[in-house]
């Protein structure tokens, strides 16, 4: 049984928790994920770790309500229980094997979307803690729904808002506010994109056309996370690959964004009707 | 001599019936059928049935016990070398060990004696758990064993007995391996079945840790250097599904054998209470010729399904145990025998709609002595179907040879291990199919032993 420290509403629909899981927070990288089920009857469900502390033992994680089990996560009170909590699943960020030096030539850009503008967090403080240059954008169709920008603010360089409508910073989507910083001549060694599949697919024909190397994380389907199901398939470079163990993250360019959108959807009949038994 | 009795055939529910539900399809003999059938046994002086078991089960002895009607002392003979036998007795392929060496089989039908041995572990456990075996102490040194599968719930029974300190490390939320996720509850029950057998180990002084996944959460390099084991096996078994390679296997309707069986085991999507959704659709298609082949496609079977096999031998090659055959073709599942797929055909959708396949003739017997399958040039066909399931075989989880220093990994990527469970490294054993490959419970139960008196010896001249 893994403890609830704390639970807060970002959003209408998305839950930041803490919770206690000392082996995993021991463990943890950026980029990684953990699998949360809820209790005896509910789902194994991916989710991103969003910050983790070895010496408190706790882990972050950010959920958004999708489906019955991602409900029935976001249910639980602060003090409660999940049944399970494992991980950390899946391969950190390629930054966190590389040198140094290395990195201190580089200038990242990250492009944040959605719920998963908070596994940007750790992967911005990281590189900002070790003094390599980095810029977050953070895109929100209206600025109620912004998460995470006080935590991500205070771990980069330069923090870029844009809402679709326009009510907060830049008037526009995280593309075009990307397209519009490089024409000012910002310029750009390495971009990652995380949120969903559809924006980290114009993500990509972005940093393609600007001629940024893009790493993204693909959060697709499992049941156990340890390549066990391959249920997570996804096709990059032509390759079928388990985003479980080969990734999350993969180079954007190469990844078939089509297929892994078509992918995700494939229980969806059967979500709706779990849905409605539940009356979400 | 006197005219011999013929084998006493097991009730099992009514294949119609069966094909709607996930109950048990064998209910297993009651005392007086399972003594009957007892009375049959030779008792042969060098019993050709005991040297085909792989745990080496003293068959003719606990099948006398049985005829006495001493149930709980034919247990405690077989509890001596088996720590699973409710489970065995189930999913054992008998008719190529123990039953297929049995000298009545010659001229009649053989004993059966993995029915004697369910209705032995099933009955004693109605009654009283068998009394744990005598603890030894060996000063509380700590051995940590990777995986609750066969393999490490037969090692850490034999080490807790042996009067060590043992904890079980398990990734899923759920301790049994392929026994939980893999084989389904009309063949093997949990609830009752499983948790016993597993309870029982637990009895023996035996902690298992669940959602610990070794070379993620921790490695087994802490785990000797930071947390005070003195020595490991891994039974990590063989878990990554295969693929065929072949155009339309990600479209969506396409699944793996393990995650469509694991979905509906593990995480019990055919019970209404459970919010794991599994889709098996109206038409499916497994693709294979062995135990999951049958598991799959029954469980499809049972969801609503009108359910075909394909495999690209004869029903004489079929690689699963005959009983789950026979059972698949009373259910209704239909076997197109000499079919190779060579492409999942989708609809505008993304969505399965067929998959296209090729007839197949026996050729020349490959390198494993069975005739191997050849494509007949032009004979391509569709079948139309909705969803398919790849049952093509797994392979062992690369993930712990990756992260622990000095474990060498086999060409077939195994983890290098010799007969008795000796890794590349001191201190580390393994065993199961973590070290051949995919094979069956009781090979994995035999390797898990072996390694277990490997780790004694190794620990006592430490």
């Amino acid at each position: 049984m893994f403890k609830i420290i704390t639970r807060e509403m970002l959003t209408p629909n998305i839950c930041k928790m803490v919770v206690e899981a000392p082996r995993i927070a021991k463990a943890a990288l950026p980029g990684q994920f953990l699998i949360v089920r809820s209790d005896e009857k509910g789902e194994r469900i991916p989710l991103t770790i969003s910050d983790y502390d070895r010496e408190a033992g706790t882990v972050t994680i950010v959920t958004q309500l999708i489906g019955a089990s991602s409900a029935a996560i976001i249910a639980k009170e602060e003090g409660e229980f999940f049944s399970d909590v494992v991980g950390p699943l899946g391969n950190p960020s390629a930054f966190v094997h590389e040198s140094e030096e290395e990195l201190k030539s580089r200038r990242y850009i990250f492009i944040a979307g959605g719920v998963g503008t908070a596994p940007v967090y750790p992967q911005a403080k990281w590189l900002h803690d070790r003094g390599i240059a980095v810029d977050v954008i953070i895109g929100a169709r209206t600025k109620d729904l912004f998460i995470y920008t006080d935590e991500i603010g205070s771990a980069c360089d330069n923090l870029y808002l844009c809402t679709d409508d326009g009510s907060a910073g830049f008037h526009g989507v995280g593309t075009a506010c990307l397209e519009k910083l490089v024409a000012e001549g910002k310029q750009y060694t390495h971009a990652v994109a995380i949120g969903p599949m559809i924006m980290m697919k114009f993500a990509t024909l972005t940093c393609k056309k600007l001629g940024i190397p893009e790493d993204v994380s693909l959060n697709m389907l499992m049941v156990d996370g340890t390549g066990m199901c391959g249920a997570c398939r996804v096709t990059v470079a032509g390759k079928t690959r388990f985003a479980c163990v080969d990734g999350p993250e993969f180079n954007g360019y190469d990844v078939d964004f089509d297929e892994a959108m078509r992918r995700l959807g494939q229980y969806k009949s059967e979500e709706t009707e779990a849905k409605t038994k539940m009356g979400i | 001599m006197a005219e011999r009795i013929p084998r006493v055939p097991v009730r099992e529910q009514d294949p119609k019936v069966r094909a709607h539900n996930f109950e048990e399809v064998c209910y297993g003999y009651n005392l007086e059928e399972a003594t009957t059938e007892a009375t049959r046994c030779l008792h042969c002086k060098n019993p050709r049935c005991v040297a085909s078991c792989p745990v080496g089960i003293k068959i003719p002895e606990f099948i006398a016990k049985v005829k006495e009607g001493d149930i709980a002392g034919a247990a405690a003979i077989i509890a001596e070398d088996s720590s699973l036998p409710a489970v065995c007795g189930r999913v054992c392929p008998q008719e190529s060990q123990c039953e297929g060496s049995c000298i009545l089989g010659v001229k009649g039908e053989p004993v059966a004696i993995g029915k004697l041995e369910r209705f032995v572990a099933d009955h004693t456990a109605a009654s009283e758990p068998a009394p744990a075996a005598g603890k030894v102490n060996r000063g509380g040194k700590k051995v940590a064993v990777i995986g609750s599968g066969p393999a490490g719930l037969a090692c850490a029974s034999d080490l807790a007995k042996a009067g060590y300190d043992v904890t079980i490390f398990e990734a899923l939320h759920k301790a049994g391996g392929v026994l939980e996720y893999g084989i389904p509850e009309f063949r093997l029950p949990k609830d009752t079945v499983l948790k016993r057998e597993i309870q029982a180990v637990k009895d023996l002084g035996v902690k298992i840790e669940t959602d610990v996944i070794i070379g993620r959460t921790v490695t087994i390099d802490s785990l000797i250097d930071e947390e005070g084991y003195e020595a490991v096996f891994v039974g990590t078994g063989a878990g990554l599904p295969k693929f065929m390679g072949i155009p339309g296997e990600n479209l969506n309707g396409v699944f793996s054998a393990n995650e469509f069986l694991t979905r509906n085991n593990l995480m019990k999507a055919f019970r209404e209470d459970y919010l794991t959704p599994i889709h098996a659709g109206r038409k499916c298609c497994v693709v294979g010729g062995g135990n999951v082949a049958m598991d799959a496609a029954r469980t499809a079977l049972r969801l609503g399904a009108d359910t075909t096999i394909i495999y690209r031998r004869t029903e004489v090659e079929l690689p699963a145990r005959k009983e789950e055959v026979h059972h698949a073709k009373e259910e209704g599942i239909e076997f197109n025998m000499l079919t190779n797929p060579v492409e999942i055909l989708g609809d505008e959708k993304g969505w399965v709609r067929a998959i296209k396949c090729i007839r197949m003739e026996l050729g020349e017997p490959d390198e494993s002595g069975r005739r191997s399958p050849v494509p007949v040039p032009g004979s391509e066909f569709e079948i139309p179907t909705e969803t398919v399931i790849m049952a093509l075989g797994t392979a062992p989880n690369p993930l712990i040879v990756n992260t622990t220093s000095g474990l060498e990994a086999t060409r077939r990527g195994g983890i290098s291990a010799d007969g008795e469970g000796r890794t590349t490294r001191e201190g580390i054993f393994a065993g199961g199919d973590a070290v051949t490959g995919a094979a069956t419970v009781i090979l994995a139960m035999g390797a898990g032993r072996k390694a277990a008196k490997a780790i004694d010896e190794y620990l006592k001249t430490k």
